[in-house]
C-alpha cells in the first residue's frame, strides 16, 4: 500500500543470555502508516520496547534481530549496514524515550545538545541551528524558548524536559517518531499535556507516530490503529474503535475486562489466569493457549496466524476464527 | 460500616529542610505535609490520591511513623502516637502496616520468603521453628500463594507474586490498619486486577482498614469508599468516591479527573490542560497554591489560602471559589 | 481464606541455596584464565609460606642462621636463588619472608574492615550529625598521603611487624568508611529496609542482618585488591628499614639490603622484588577478575 509508512513483518529478536535463548520477539507483523499515530501495546514482556529498538536497530546487546523485514519506506532496514543506519537514526526515525532525564546531558545546556543534534543531521550554521532549534521548542509548545535554550536539564520540569526530547527527535524533520512510553513517567496531567502536544504534531509537522505503551487508557484517547503484543506477537490489531470496542482476541478481552471501570465499581475485576512467559520457554502453538479461557485442542500444536475478523483490516491470531481470509 | 474513626490527623505538618553546605545559614524547606486534617474510619479505603510532590507518601509514611513529623497530632484509636517515644509506640506496629510501591525491593534480596516473613513475627510474637513455618504457611495461603515458595528467594517471583507476598507479610501481626503505597503501580494490568481483588476480599474477611494512596484515577475510584485529592501538601478535597467523580468543586480535581486517559467514551470529560507545571515544593505560590494555574483564579486566590469547608454532606473542599458563596 | 490463585508457570530459575550468587561467580570465574592463574599464585605463595619449615631447603638459614662461607654464591644446584651477603639460602629467605610480607597484607585488610566497615554502616544508616562526624573525622585521615602517614606513625611507634602493621592499617579504613557508607545510603532507601523499620526491628539488627550482606560484594572486590597495595606498602616500610628487624626475613628488608648488591650480585634483591611483584600483581588481577564477576550484568550476558 502507498500509505505504508513502516511495514514489520515476521520480525524475531532474541538475546543469547548466560540462562540461554530468550525470545524476545517471535514473529510481530504490524505496519504504521502515513500520518497516523500507531499504539504498539501491551503488558511486561510482550516485546513492544524490543520492537521498537530493533526497528531503528538499536537492539541492545545480547540481542539480535535473527529474522524478519523491517520496511521503511520501501528500503529494508534490517538489511542495511550500520553506516546507513546512522544516517537515517534521528533524521529520518526519530525516537524518544520514558524518561526525558536520562536522555540529556546534565553536564550541557539545553541548547548546547539540540543545536548539536540538528547539526548532526542537517547542515547548518550555529546560528542557524539556534534558530530552528527556537522554532522547534515554540513548536512543542513551550512557554519560554530562550530560557528553556538557555538552561539546563535539572532546571526543567519533566514535561519539559520531554517537549525538549520530542523538539530535538522532530528538528531534522523526521518522518516517523517512535515513542517509547513517553508520558508514563510523568504525571497526569502532565501526561495528558504531552500526548496531545503529540496529536498536533502529527497535523502540523506530519510526522507518523509508533506508540509503545502499556496504558490502553492513552492508546484509547490518543492513537488511530492499535496493534496489541503478547508474548513476542501482535494477537489483535486494527483500528481503535475496533480493536478496543470489539475486541476478538481472548487476551485483549481478559485485559479489557481487568481494568478498573467506574461502570463495575463493587464487583471483582475478572484477571486472566496464569501469568505472561517468559521468553526463554515459551508456549508451543499460540503462546497464550495456556492462560486462555477459550483454548481448544489446536491452540496447543499450531501458531495461529492474522486472519482477518472485522472491516478495515481488524485482524486478530487466534484459532476461534480460523477460517476467515489470511491477512 | 461504622463510622468510628480509627486514625485521624490534626494539623500534620512534615517540613523537610536541607542546608546549603555544611556551613551555610540558607535553608531549603519543603513544606511536604502542610497542616493536613484526615479522618480514617474503621474498615473503609481511604484513597489519596494526587502528582508528584503532592506529599501522598509522606503522609503515608508520616502516619506510619517512619518519617517524624514536625508537627500535628496523629491519633491512633484516640491515642496520639507521635509523641510517643519508641518503646511506647512498639505495640502500635502490630496494628498498622505498610505494603510498598515496587514489589521488587520489598523483600530483601538475600532472604529466603521464609526469613522475609518470619521478620516480623520474631520481632513481635514468640513463635520459632515449627511454629513459625506453620504460622508462614497460614499467611501466605490467605493470600493465594502456596506454602512451598518459603524457600525460595525473591528474584524467583515475578512483581505480581511478590506483591502478594508482601500483603501476606503485612498480615502477619494482626494488623487493623494498612497503608497501601502505591501497591499497583509497578504491576501490569491483569496482574494489577488480581491484586485488588485480593486487597478488597481481605478487606472484608479480616476488616481492615486502608489507606490507598496512588496515582491511578480508575483504580482508586474502583477501591475507595472516600477520597482525598492532594496538591502541594494540602488536601484540597475530600469526598466519598461518588461525589469526586461526579461532582468534583475544586478546579484541580477537575483537571485532574479530565486528564486521565479514559476507555469509556462517556467517561471522557472536556480537557482541561493546565498552564505550567507543579511548582517547586520549596516556593509555593502565595494564597493558595494551585491559583497561578488554576483557570478559574480570582484576586482573592493569591492573596490568602482557602479554608478547607463542607460544602455539603461530609464533602470538604478548600476553594475560594467554594467559601465565598 | 482466599481461593489458591493458580501458581502458573514455575519460576524459571531452579529453586537454589543462599549460596547461589557465589555459585554463579565461581562459574563465570572459572573462565578468565588470568584470574585463575593469579589465584593460582597466591594460592602458592601463601601455601609456601605456611609451610615454609617444611619446605625450605635451609630452614634454619631461612630464619636467619648465617653461613658465611658461601655468602654471595650465585644460583646453583645446592642454593636455588643463590646465598645472600651472610651465605644464607636466598629460597628459603624467600618462603619465610612470605611470612612477614603476606601477613601485614591480610592482616591490615582485616583491620581495615573491622574499624572502617561498622563505621561507614553507621554513618550511612543514621545519616544527620553522627554520619558528619564519623565523616569528617575519616576525611582527616584520608587527608594524609598514605605512604607518608605509615611511615610516620611507624617511625613515631618505633619498628617492627605489629607497629608497621598498625600504622599501614591506620591509612587505610578511611576508604572503607567511604565505601561502605555510600552502599549503605543506597541499601538503607530500600523499601526491605523501610518494611522493617515499619515491623519495629531494631536499629542494629538492620544494619546487621540487611546492610551487611547487601554490601558484602564490593566490600569483597575492594578487599582483594587491597591486600597486593598493603603488601606493597608493607615492603615499603619494610625496605626503609620501619618494618620487621633482623634477622627475620622480609621481602622490602631484603630488598633494601640487597640494593647495594644488585648490579654484581642481582639474586638477592630481584628475587626478593620479584616476589612481592607477583603477588601483588596477582592480587590486583584478582580483584579485577572478583569485580568483574560480582557484576549481574557482565556475569549474565554472554552464553
Amino acid at each position: 500500500m502507498n500509505d505504508m509508512l513502516l511495514s514489520v513483518e515476521d520480525l524475531h529478536v532474541r538475546f543469547r543470555t548466560y540462562a540461554g535463548l530468550v525470545h524476545a520477539v517471535n514473529g510481530m507483523t504490524f505496519n504504521v502508516r502515513q500520518g497516523e499515530i500507531f499504539g504498539l501495546v501491551g503488558e511486561s514482556g510482550c516485546g513492544k520496547s524490543v520492537t521498537g529498538f530493533a526497528v531503528v536497530r538499536m537492539v541492545p546487546f545480547p540481542g539480535e534481530i535473527a529474522r524478519g523485514r523491517i520496511e521503511f519506506q520501501g528500503e529494508d532496514l534490517a538489511q542495511k549496514s550500520e553506516a546507513e543506519m546512522k544516517d537515517i537514526r534521528g533524521r529520518r526515525i526519530a525516537m524518544i524515550f520514558q524518561d526525558p532525564s536520562a536522555s540529556l546531558n546534565p553536564v550541557f545546556s539545553i541548547g548546547n545538545q539540540v543545536t548539536r543534534v540538528i547539526r548532526q543531521h542537517v547542515s547548518a550554521s550555529r546560528y542557524e541551528a539556534r534558530q530552528l532549534a527556537l522554532k522547534m521548542f515554540d513548536a512543542v509548545g513551550l512557554p519560554d524558548p530562550e530560557r528553556a535554550f538557555r538552561a539546563y536539564p535539572h532546571e526543567l520540569s519533566g514535561g519539559m524536559q520531554q517537549r525538549v526530547m520530542i523538539a530535538m527527535a522532530l528538528s531534522s524533520g523526521a518522518e516517523l517518531l517512535i515513542a517509547d512510553e513517553p508520558s508514563t513517567a510523568l504525571d497526569v496531567t502532565i501526561q495528558a499535556q504531552i500526548l496531545a502536544l503529540l496529536t498536533r504534531l502529527r497535523e502540523t509537522q506530519g510526522v507518523s507516530i509508533l506508540l509503545i505503551t502499556h496504558d490502553l487508557g492513552v492508546v484509547a484517547e490518543t492513537c488511530d490503529r492499535v496493534g496489541v503484543a503478547y508474548a513476542g506477537n501482535i494477537v489483535e490489531m486494527g483500528r481503535v474503535e475496533d480493536v478496543l470496542y470489539q475486541m476478538k482476541h481472548p487476551y485483549t478481552q481478559g485485559l479489557l475486562a481487568a481494568l478498573p471501570r467506574p461502570t463495575h465499581r463493587g464487583q471483582p475485576l475478572q484477571s486472566i489466569k496464569g501469568s505472561v512467559p517468559d521468553g526463554l520457554r515459551l508456549p508451543a502453538g499460540c503462546p497464550f493457549h495456556p492462560r486462555c479461557p477459550e483454548v481448544m485442542d489446536i491452540c496447543q500444536l499450531e501458531k495461529p496466524a492474522l486472519v482477518l475478523v472485522g472491516p478495515k483490516d481488524h485482524v486478530a491470531a487466534c484459532h476461534l476464527y480460523g477460517e476467515g481470509e489470511t491477512a | 460500616m461504622n463510622a468510628i474513626s480509627l486514625v485521624k490527623t490534626c494539623g500534620l505538618t512534615k517540613i523537610f529542610t536541607s542546608r546549603r553546605g555544611l556551613l551555610s545559614r540558607q535553608q531549603r524547606q519543603v513544606r511536604a505535609l502542610d497542616g493536613v486534617d484526615l479522618t480514617i474510619y474503621r474498615q473503609e479505603t481511604l484513597g489519596v490520591v494526587g502528582e508528584s510532590g503532592c506529599g501522598k507518601t509522606t503522609l503515608g509514611r508520616a502516619i506510619m511513623r517512619l518519617i517524624h513529623p514536625t508537627s500535628g497530632q496523629i491519633l491512633f484509636e484516640g491515642q496520639d502516637i507521635a509523641p510517643l517515644n519508641r518503646s511506647d509506640f512498639r505495640r502500635y506496629r502490630r496494628d498498622m502496616q505498610m505494603v510498598f510501591q515496587n514489589p521488587y525491593s520489598s523483600f530483601d534480596p538475600r532472604f529466603s520468603m521464609l526469613n522475609s516473613m518470619a521478620e516480623p513475627l520474631r520481632t513481635h510474637t514468640d513463635l520459632r521453628g515449627e511454629a513459625l513455618v506453620k504460622r508462614a504457611r497460614e499467611l501466605l495461603e490467605q493470600t493465594g500463594m502456596p506454602g512451598e515458595i518459603l524457600y525460595r528467594y525473591p528474584h524467583e517471583f515475578s512483581g505480581g507474586q511478590l506483591q502478594r507476598i508482601a500483603v501476606a507479610r503485612a498480615l502477619a501481626l494482626n494488623p487493623k490498619f494498612i497503608v497501601l503505597d502505591e501497591p499497583t503501580s509497578a504491576l501490569d494490568v491483569s496482574v494489577q486486577a488480581q491484586i485488588i481483588n485480593l486487597l478488597q476480599q481481605l478487606q472484608r474477611e479480616l476488616k481492615l482498614t486502608y489507606l490507598f494512596i496512588t496515582h491511578d484515577l480508575s483504580v482508586v475510584q474502583h477501591i475507595s469508599d472516600r477520597i482525598a485529592v492532594m496538591y502541594l501538601g494540602k488536601i484540597v478535597e475530600l469526598s466519598i468516591t461518588e461525589a469526586i467523580f461526579s461532582d468534583a468543586q475544586h478546579p484541580y480535581t477537575r483537571a485532574l479527573l479530565a486528564s486521565a486517559p479514559s476507555l469509556d467514551p462517556e467517561f471522557r470529560r472536556e480537557r482541561i490542560i493546565l498552564k505550567g507545571g507543579v511548582p517547586d515544593p520549596a516556593a509555593p505560590p502565595p494564597g493558595c497554591s494551585f491559583h497561578p494555574r488554576c483557570p478559574e483564579a480570582m484576586e482573592i486566590c493569591s492573596q490568602a489560602e482557602p479554608t478547607f469547608v463542607d460544602v455539603g454532606g461530609g464533602h470538604m473542599v478548600a476553594c475560594h471559589l467554594v467559601s465565598q458563596t | 481464606m482466599a481461593s489458591t490463585v493458580e501458581w502458573g508457570e514455575a519460576p524459571t530459575q531452579e529453586r537454589t541455596t543462599r549460596f547461589r550468587e557465589f555459585g554463579l561467580m565461581w562459574q563465570a570465574f572459572r573462565r578468565d584464565p588470568l584470574a585463575l592463574v593469579s589465584l593460582l599464585v597466591i594460592v602458592l605463595f601463601v601455601l609456601g609460606a605456611v609451610f615454609a619449615p617444611w619446605l625450605a631447603p635451609y630452614p634454619e638459614q631461612g630464619e636467619g642462621a648465617p653461613n658465611i662461607t658461601e655468602k654471595f654464591e650465585p644460583p646453583s644446584r645446592e642454593h636455588l636463588l643463590g646465598t645472600d651477603y651472610l651465605g644464607r639460602d636466598v629460597l628459603s629467605r624467600i618462603l619465610y619472608g612470605g611470612r612477614s610480607s603476606l601477613s601485614i597484607g591480610f592482616l591490615v585488610v582485616i583491620v581495615a574492615t573491622v574499624i572502617g566497615v561498622p563505621m561507614g554502616a553507621i554513618a550511612g544508616y543514621y545519616g544527620g550529625w553522627i554520619d558528619d562526624i564519623l565523616m569528617r573525622v575519616t576525611d582527616i585521615f584520608l587527608a594524609f598521603p598514605p605512604l607518608l602517614l605509615a611511615i610516620a606513625i611507624a617511625a613515631a611507634l618505633g619498628p617492627s611487624f605489629t607497629n608497621a602493621m598498625i600504622a599501614i592499617a591506620i591509612t587505610w579504613w578511611p576508604w572503607y568508611t567511604r565505601l561502605v557508607r555510600a552502599q549503605t545510603v543506597s541499601v538503607r532507601e530500600r523499601y526491605f529496609v523501610e518494611a522493617a523499620r515499619s515491623i519495629g526491628v531494631s536499629d542494629a539488627n538492620i544494619i546487621v542482618r540487611h546492610v551487611f550482606p547487601n554490601i558484602f560484594t564490593p566490600v569483597l572486590v575492594q578487599s582483594t585488591m587491597d591486600i597486593g597495595s598493603a603488601i606493597l606498602t608493607g615492603a615499603v616500610i619494610a625496605f626503609i628499614g620501619l618494618g620487621v628487624q633482623p634477622p627475620t626475613a622480609d621481602w622490602g628488608k631484603m630488598v633494601s639490603t640487597g640494593r647495594i648488591y644488585f648490579i654484581e650480585r642481582p639474586w638477592y634483591a630481584g628475587a626478593a622484588g620479584a616476589a612481592i611483584f607477583l603477588v601483588t600483581l596477582a592480587f590486583n588481577l584478582l580483584g579485577d577478575a572478583v569485580r568483574d564477576v560480582a557484576d549481574p550484568r557482565t556475569r549474565r550476558s554472554v552464553s
